[in-house]
């Protein structure tokens, strides 16, 4: 096989720089956000004690989802040998880095008390899941580092040993990770919506599908700043097939995971409510992650190379994804919660605290910021790290 | 350094011992105001005591608030005129059975269950349970993750999204953190009952008993004995330290 040529970003157009002060004028009126929040209290967002988690979870947890799914290519060069995806594999492990940290500055924003995140350090309770989480995403950022070392590093990159058991342990440490980022849902026996071992390969399905689409932007993207070509056919091709089992498996755990529920009778009024009843969210779900996020890419990357050119089929599906990927995560987490707790089973109940309600939540303007900014975070931390280290693949990449 | 007045103290004791003597005769029939005596207050917190609480439905007036406000004066809740983002440690709830139609109310709180999701949940070990039963929050290390009240069955769980002021100094709280029904455990403590507990017994329809569960003499393991009791939602089988009877 023929070297390898990576490059750094030099060239940066008007429009790069456009991007990134976009990017850096959201990720400042994020942080503004933040700051408002904490000062004024949660009271001026849409949250309240029956919708508890807000639009700010939907952006983190889609972003830490995506972020160990973006990984993905990286580990199919190392991990199963397909060397077509080797010169993608430092982008894949920069962008998962980012896009980890785009999301975890937002949960960790979006706290009661940011200021005492040192307190969860230093305090740990290894029973609950969230404790879990915190080694494993910190354990996620070091070894990723430590893997783009070892692909990155003029001696030791030469030693195929060190890049396969790092890219294992990075692989085996991702898979773990998102099954902890999806228990965080599984494990909660007190609502209707989750409790389900389901969750797990369900956000690991999906991390797949977000991660991936997110490493076909971003090469979109740079192949235009760079003014060469990135992604050659062959590549297109290999990535929109992929998208498609990842999309289709996506869809597969969604299926069980309301199939299951609607079988059984005590929670057929659940299911009613997310996919018919509940107003916003029967759209989100039909009509965001179904039509928008499911049908509709998936119809453009069969048209590829027939209506559509298969790149612009790519990047359109790509898009598409995310969004629904976004009202997928809507649907699971407020959705969710807006059913109310079945206190008293089988009783018709109300009370002062909203008891047997369904509970209403409108997302306020700071608090959609602070989650939009977790996104504009990843690009930029993926931006700066492009222009200092030679991530990115030089030109077409090439196959012995 | 002069040693202790032993006798002052035991002379101290005694005098309270007996003051808690009378008010109990003075205030009970059914009432027991001061049930555990004041070795209670000095005593440390064990695993022998498994603080409960029994609440009898057809005792509990419909449209009766008072144990609400006994809590919110006990403990320094009150409405801000956000319904949603209030906190409420303790409320009425109406159930009414769909098939027949009957209507009763019960009051619902923190459930202090044995095996509490809260505490499980909780990534810095804020969410704790004390030896005797009692569930609480330590607002120092609470992040405001509200993970708690996604994991908590009975919505017992208030966050605090606004600054708060005119605490009592028995029940800090603190904007960004968590907070529930703390079976008021300063009175507890104390040797005392809780707010609750007190104002349905003296002006209520003595729905609620409060007491040791593990203690075969107390009034409370005594009436979980004798008659058919529910814990809710004893299917998730976290053996709450709260009963209904009559529900």
């Amino acid at each position: 096989m023929a070297k390898l040529k990576f490059q750094t970003l030099n060239r940066q157009s008007q429009s790069f720089w456009l991007l990134i002060f976009f990017h850096v004028a959201l990720v400042a009126i994020g942080l503004s956000a933040a700051l408002y929040m904490e000062e004024h209290g949660h009271i001026v967002t849409g949250m309240s004690n029956q919708i508890v988690w807000g639009l700010p979870h939907v952006f983190a947890v889609f972003l830490i989802v995506a972020a160990s799914g973006a990984l993905n290519v990286a580990s199919v060069s190392s991990v199963f040998n397909k060397l077509a995806y080797k010169p993608y594999a430092r982008l894949s492990g920069i962008l998962a880095i980012a896009l980890l940290l785009g999301g975890l500055a937002v949960l960790v924003l979006d706290l009661g008390r940011p200021d005492r995140l040192f307190v969860a350090v230093f305090n740990n309770n290894f029973k609950s899941i969230f404790a879990w989480n915190i080694y494993l995403y910190s354990g996620f950022i070091a070894i990723v580092g430590a893997y783009l070392f070892v692909m990155m590093d003029r001696q030791v990159s030469k030693s195929t040993v060190a890049g396969k058991a790092m890219g294992w342990l990075a692989f085996v440490w991702r898979l773990i990770l998102t099954t902890g980022t999806g228990s965080i849902f599984g494990f909660l026996i007190a609502r209707e919506a989750y409790d389900s071992a389901i969750m797990a390969p369900l956000f690991i399905a999906s991390s797949f599908l977000y991660g991936l689409a997110f490493t076909v932007l971003v090469l979109a993207m740079m192949s235009s700043q760079t003014l060469s070509d990135l992604m050659p056919d062959e590549m297109v091709e290999k990535f929109s097939g992929l998208l498609v089992i990842f999309a289709l498996a996506t869809v597969y755990f969604t299926v069980v995971q309301h199939l299951t529920k609607l079988y059984s009778a005590s929670h057929r009024d659940v299911e009613d409510f997310l996919l018919r009843d509940g107003g916003v969210y029967p759209v989100m779900f039909w009509l965001g992650q179904i039509a928008i996020g499911t049908i509709a890419p998936l119809a453009i990357l069969y048209m590829r190379g027939k209506a559509l050119s298969p790149r612009m089929a790519l990047t359109s599906a790509a898009v598409l994804f995310l969004i629904g990927g976004l009202a997928q995560m809507y649907v699971i987490i407020i959705g969710g919660q807006a059913f109310p707790l079945k206190i008293f089973p089988g009783e018709k109940v109300s009370s002062s605290f909203f008891d047997g309600g369904i509970a209403t939540y409108t997302p306020s303007i700071p608090e959609a910021l602070l989650g939009i900014s977790g996104v504009s975070l990843a690009m930029l931390i993926v931006a700066f790290a492009l222009r200092l280290l030679p991530f990115l693949p030089q030109g077409a990449p090439r196959q012995s | 350094m002069t040693a202790p007045d032993q006798n002052t103290d035991v002379d101290r004791r005694a005098l309270i011992k007996s003051a808690v003597g009378l008010a109990t005769v003075t205030l009970a029939p059914g009432v027991t105001l001061y049930a555990f005596g004041v070795e209670a207050a000095s005593a440390p917190v064990t695993s022998a005591k498994r603080w409960g609480m029994l609440i009898d439905i057809n005792k509990c007036p419909p449209g009766c608030d008072l144990c609400v406000t006994a809590c919110q004066q006990e403990n320094g809740w009150k409405s801000t005129g956000h319904p949603s983002t209030d906190a409420q440690w303790i409320r009425k709830v109406t159930l009414r059975d769909p098939e027949t139609g009957k209507t009763r109310e019960a009051p619902a709180m923190c459930q202090h269950c044995a095996t509490p999701p809260c505490v499980d949940v909780c990534p810095t070990g804020a969410s704790f349970k004390r030896a005797d039963g009692i569930v609480l929050v330590d607002k120092h290390i609470c992040i405001g993750c509200r993970y708690c009240m996604m994991a908590c069955p009975y919505k017992a769980r208030s966050f605090v999204h606004e600054e708060i002021d005119d605490q009592k100094t028995v029940a800090p709280r603190g904007k960004g953190t968590v907070e529930s029904c703390t079976f008021c455990v300063d009175r507890v403590d104390a040797g005392r009952i809780p707010a609750c507990v007190e104002s349905c017994g003296v002006k209520g329809g003595a729905a609620m008993i409060f007491g040791d569960l593990n203690d075969p003499n107390s009034e409370i393991r005594k009436a979980v004995s004798a008659m058919a009791t529910t814990q809710i939602r004893a299917d998730l089988g976290l053996d709450p330290g709260v009963r209904y009877r009559n529900l």
